[in-house]
């Protein structure tokens, strides 16, 4: 285990001694979302983002007045300009405009939502929870996103209202001023009050209006587009970083200095183990210092840290991965220098590293063999206050494709023979 | 005196391509044994087996006892490469490339710090042994690949074609290594293409021509195997007679045969000190002034010449 170490370190600083790939590692990526973030506004002052105008439908199948307050939020002067709401009545219809990659997100609110909030008869406690649906088009994981941030605020916000009636009503209960067989009677004249309000625009509507706030009442950061970029750019070029590594393998066994590894005592799975440690750490390393620069120098908020730390180490598995394979098939670094640059462009355009575009069904699907478009998503989550759980499917994907990519690439490098 | 390596039919092909056909011979403890040959003729094949990097198709080598193949891990231990081409990393430098290999081989802490400063001085690169691999010349690149295979202080060190390409200082640098690493009593497997080298060097050479091994033995024992012999070389100034010697020296005792050239006369003798002396009364006898004299033993690149009908460099 040292010597896979020992060798992993040993090319960590090698990768790290190469101005040219250091440029290329660091520098390009920093200064290409520097150069993003000036042309999208961001260092600007401008209030733009850089996303406008995402389509979102609704259906509302709500007869009470909660559903229509969402819907009314979410057609709302706050949000126009960001978003581009339409309604319709029948759901098929509106999974049918995500599925045809129309719109961003499909929001569907169930029917009883406002009475499972505020019953209205003994009945409607009996009720299970009411879930609003958010039918996500993964086309487009950042606009999808935004949606979804706003309808957590807004069932936020409702679950705070609720609470608080059910603790005023406890305690009119609990200091004898109503008996427990009046709190249900109580309960509906605060619902019906709080509807009344919401009507009138005075009550909890003007409360789910989507000035997020962040814990301790401090302003919750809102979607920057550099949270977006920084994280695009660092993966089209951790491609560059892991190809890189794999090239230095056939470098070494060019050069002389795997056979020589290979006569050391020194079995043949701790160098090529140490080899693809080395690429490992490489791509940690940049991920790890482009992270910490674009949270100094941009005030970018990356999210939930071990939703991060964890999402880093799986993207750069899945990384890694590649370029081990890349090794695995090619036959001079020459060849992996070719290969991998083809690669990192054609991932960082399927990926989305550049930015998100709607892509017809079976490119999509292609897009989903990259660790750019997996990492976007998680990056995406993140980024817009989702936790470690809720990153989890891409996570999950990252090490499932880096679990795959290994074994074909060690399968490979036994088949040649490597290094001899 | 016990073996340290032994090899018994050793063989590796490539397809239908036999790079080496079944190769057989032994290295003493403490000795020099070169393996000579021209370029392509096996060597490197041969060491690439004997140090575990290649498989053999067939046959079996044993280093100290322990089987190449069998027991790979422990054959490492005891040997040293130094590999024909440069293996280094450019980017490192000479104490830092000392280091990673030195820990490759087991060694760590105040014995490995003791034992580069000690290859560092070794191969006479102290004052550069922090500045970057890149930066150094061809000659200083080839000590360190030296300095490496010589780290972990190993029983028997494999040196594949050290000194190609390097200038002559280097070279000499590179030969006086070798001849101090074995007076230290450390083993040495040497190939070269280069005569000079295997004569200087070897206790014992071996011959190795198209992936066979076609002689084996001291220096002596080759130029006697294929009847080589002392030559002497007399030059003489123009306009004299050297026919008239050549045809006198052919009846002196001890003379196999004698030559007229231009202005010379080319003595084959079995024994050049014996010969020599008779051989300079023989001209006076016949009235030639002798320039100049010269003596040549016979060599390996002559038994080469003799048992293939190429030069060694063909």
């Amino acid at each position: 285990m040292f010597k896979l170490f020992l060798i992993g370190f040993k090319d960590v600083t090698l990768a790290f001694r190469d101005r040219a790939a250091l440029i290329l590692m660091l520098a390009a990526p920093f200064v290409l979302t520097l150069a993003m973030g000036f042309v999208t506004g961001r260092f600007s002052g401008a209030d733009s983002t850089g996303i406008s105008d995402i389509p979102v439908v609704i259906v509302n199948q709500d007869d009470g007045q909660l559903g229509q307050t969402f819907v009314d939020v979410m057609t709302s002067a706050d949000l126009d300009g960001l978003l581009n709401s339409i309604t319709l009545t029948v759901v098929s219809e509106a999974y049918q405009q995500v599925d045809d990659d129309q719109v961003a997100a499909a929001v569907i609110v169930p029917p009883d939502f406002s009475r499972t909030i505020i019953p209205q008869t003994e009945a409607d406690t009996q009720l299970p929870p009411a879930k609003i649906q958010i039918y996500a088009n993964p086309n487009r994981s950042v606009s999808s996103g935004v949606v979804r941030a706003i309808v957590d605020e807004f069932i936020n916000r409702l679950e705070v209202a609720r609470a608080t009636g059910q603790v005023a009503v406890t305690q009119l209960i609990l200091n004898g001023i109503i008996a427990p067989s009046e709190a249900l009677t109580v309960g509906e004249q605060m619902g019906e009050r709080l509807q009344a309000q919401a009507t009138d625009g005075t009550g909890p509507s003007d409360s789910l209006t989507l000035q997020l706030t962040g814990q301790n009442d401090q302003p919750a950061p809102e979607f920057d587009i550099l949270a977006y970029l920084a994280p695009g750019m660092a993966m089209l070029f951790l491609m560059y970083t892991v190809s890189n590594g794999g090239r230095s393998i056939l470098q070494e066994r060019a050069q002389g200095t795997l056979p020589r590894l290979l006569v050391s005592p020194t079995t043949n799975a701790q160098v090529l183990g140490g080899k693809l440690l080395g690429i490992y750490l490489t791509g940690l390393a940049q991920m790890g210092i482009l992270i910490g620069a674009s949270s100094l120098f941009f005030g970018l908020k990356w999210g939930d840290a071990l939703g991060v730390v964890a999402l880093i180490l799986a993207v750069v598995a899945a990384a890694t991965g590649w370029g081990s394979l890349l090794a695995a098939i090619a036959k001079t670094p020459a060849q992996v220098a070719t290969m991998g640059s083809a690669i990192m462009l054609t991932f960082g355009i399927l990926g989305g590293s550049f930015i998100s575009i709607p892509l017809p069904s079976p490119i999509n699907l292609l897009a989903r063999l990259t660790p750019n478009s997996w990492g976007q998503e998680g990056f995406a989550t993140l980024g817009f206050g989702g936790t470690l759980a809720e990153a989890a499917t891409p996570i999950l994907a990252l090490l499932i494709m880096a679990a795959v990519l290994f074994a074909i690439a060690t399968v490979l490098f036994r088949r040649q023979a490597w290094g001899k | 005196m016990s073996n340290i390596l032994e090899v018994h039919n050793l063989a590796k092909a490539y397809g239908d391509f036999q790079a080496v056909k079944g190769v057989s011979f032994d290295i003493k403890d403490g000795e020099i044994f070169s393996l000579l040959g021209p370029n392509g003729a096996g060597k490197t094949t041969t060491i690439s087996m004997l140090s575990t990097l290649l498989a053999p198709t067939s046959g079996e080598a044993s280093i100290g006892g322990h089987s190449v193949t069998r027991d790979p891990m422990r054959v490492r231990q005891m040997i040293g490469v130094v590999p024909q081409d440069l293996a280094l990393y450019e980017d490192l430098s000479a104490r830092e490339n000392l280091n990673f290999w030195g820990q490759m081989y087991g060694l760590g802490g105040a014995k490995l710090k003791t034992r580069i400063d000690e290859v560092l001085a070794q191969i006479g690169l102290t004052d550069k042994a922090n500045n970057r691999i890149k930066t150094y010349s061809g000659g200083m690149k080839r000590r360190v690949n030296i300095g490496i295979g010589l780290l972990h202080n190993p029983q028997l060190l494999f040196m594949d074609e050290p000194t190609v390409g390097i200038d002559p200082q280097s070279r000499r640098a590179i030969l006086d290594t070798v001849k101090d690493l074995n007076q230290r009593g450390m083993s040495v497997l040497y190939t070269t293409h280069y005569m000079e080298e295997a004569q200087e060097l070897s206790d014992r050479v071996g011959i190795i021509d198209h992936g066979t091994l076609i002689a084996l033995g001291t220096q002596k024992e080759l130029t006697q195997q294929v009847g080589e012999h002392d030559v002497l070389r007399l030059h003489v100034g123009e306009s004299q007679n050297v026919e008239a010697l050549a045809v006198a020296l052919r009846s002196q005792a001890g003379v196999l045969r004698a030559d007229a050239t231009d202005h010379a006369v080319v003595v084959s003798v079995s024994n050049a000190a014996e010969a020599l002396a008779g051989v300079v009364a023989k001209a006076g006898e016949v009235g030639l002034k002798i320039r100049s004299l010269g003596i040549e033993e016979p060599n390996l690149e002559a038994v080469f010449l003799n048992l293939t009908g190429r030069a060694l460099r063909d």
